[in-house]
């Protein structure tokens, strides 16, 4: 298990959740991804791909105009 | 034992696909979604730009529909590819900049692309015949499946029956029966299609979900080639044409005007990429400027930004104007006066 980072900032939606979709095939089951976002559409549809596609999200955290959501990278 | 098929569907996130892919499950066949983004899309992108919409909800309508319907959603960035479609499209644009049926055209031959690649059979898609006066014709129709390669793959299962028997039908992996034979810009076989599947809640985008069909967003769009006498353009244009005001006071430059804090906000991401203006003696929107200006020209643009500050009634307003590279100077001007404004400036 590895941890991994994707900088989707200033990317409007549906981009991050792309950036979040491509990344993830390079990883493998079990990883991190923590995709630092500020969209904060990003926060409905990184969880809802998440669900459609066997991920896992873990929780977000906002800091001033960012948001980073964690994701584990599903089977 | 049967070997269940598998089906590709373009889900757009309103309705009529939500639908057709629904048909497709009830019949046993193991559909993915996928969704095209071109840039142009109107998904929540104004909504999370402009601070007034901050409590609108930032659903993403296709992800919406593929969890509706319990299937995966591929969204694939084709914005590079589309530029030709939309540039030179071989069967022209709609009542606006809308290249509709070169660009079903464009996403049905990427569908199957895709379905080569990950070994599905065929390709489904939300059209109704009727729907559109562009893409979905009875004649158009057959344009797209001919045009994109994928011929007798590419059901339509809301129409199915109004159109001739189709590869998936033929070899009885779906049954023509149970297909549907909605026409026309009606919506109500729609409806109760969803009601009859339970779907209480859908997307209804009036005008498509497509900018390019919206009248002001063309404009712009056109403005822009003209402005650069060159018809390309980047993702950020395709972003910032649907932000602020905009104003061309002379064919060789364009003003930017942000229209409140979350274009404002949005825009200071652009700040590298062109000379910007703000007030500073008074509160006022933030300016991007695209185009080479003289001191005349440095000058003009300094005025209308005070024009849009909240300085506009005074006598002398103190204008930053910072370059690329960040190389800021301060001018002092008289916003311009509203005669001197004349409405065809704006975009």
């Amino acid at each position: 298990m590895s941890s991994h980072q994707l900088d989707a900032r200033r990317l409007l939606c549906p981009m991050p959740v792309i950036r979040t979709q491509d990344k993830v095939k390079t990883l493998n089951p079990g990883d991190l991804l923590e995709v630092t976002c500020t969209d904060p559409g990003a926060l409905n549809d990184i969880p809802a791909w998440c669900r459609i596609n066997g991920h896992e999200f873990l929780d977000y955290v906002e800091s001033g105009d960012e948001i980073i959501i964690r994701v584990k990278v599903g089977q | 034992m049967t070997q269940q098929r598998k089906a590709v569907a373009l889900i757009s996130g309103g309705l009529d696909s939500l639908l057709a892919a629904k048909v497709m499950l009830e019949q046993g066949i193991h559909v993915e979604g996928i969704n095209f983004f071109t840039g142009f899309c109107v998904e929540g992108h104004t909504h999370a730009i402009r601070k007034k919409d901050k409590a609108k909800p930032k659903r993403n309508n296709a992800l919406w529909s593929a969890e509706q319907l319990g299937i995966k959603l591929h969204i694939v960035d084709v914005v590079e590819d589309y530029k030709d479609v939309l540039v030179n499209p071989k069967h022209g644009y709609g009542a606006n900049m809308n290249p509709c049926l070169d660009c079903k055209g464009f996403m049905v031959k990427k569908a199957l692309e895709w379905i080569e690649e990950n070994d599905f059979d065929f390709i489904i898609t939300g059209e109704v015949i009727g729907q559109r006066p562009m893409s979905q014709r009875k004649d158009t129709m057959p344009v797209v499946a001919r045009e994109s390669g994928a011929n007798d793959i590419l059901l339509r299962p809301l129409c199915a029956k109004l159109l001739p028997e189709t590869k998936p039908e033929r070899e009885g992996w779906v049954d023509r029966e149970k297909l549907l034979d909605f026409s026309g810009r009606t919506r109500k076989p729609q409806m109760a299609l969803a009601e009859q599947f339970g779907f209480k809640e859908y997307a209804t985008p009036a005008g498509g979900c497509c900018f390019l069909t919206d009248k002001t967003y063309s404009d712009r769009l056109v403005d822009l080639w003209k402005g650069r006498n060159d018809k390309q353009y980047e993702l950020d244009d395709v972003m910032l044409l649907k932000v602020g005001r905009h104003i061309r006071p002379k064919p060789h430059f364009k003003m930017i005007v942000g229209r409140e804090e979350g274009e404002n906000k949005f825009m200071e991401g652009y700040r590298k990429q062109f000379l910007h203006m703000r007030t500073t003696s008074c509160t006022g929107p933030l300016v991007l400027v695209d185009g080479d200006l003289s001191a005349e020209d440095e000058l003009l643009a300094a005025q209308i930004t005070a024009r849009f500050s909240k300085g506009r009634n005074e006598d002398e307003v103190t204008v930053e104007i910072t370059d690329k590279s960040g190389l800021a100077k301060m001018l002092s001007i008289k916003p311009l006066n509203e005669s001197d404004f004349p409405k065809e400036w704006h975009i």
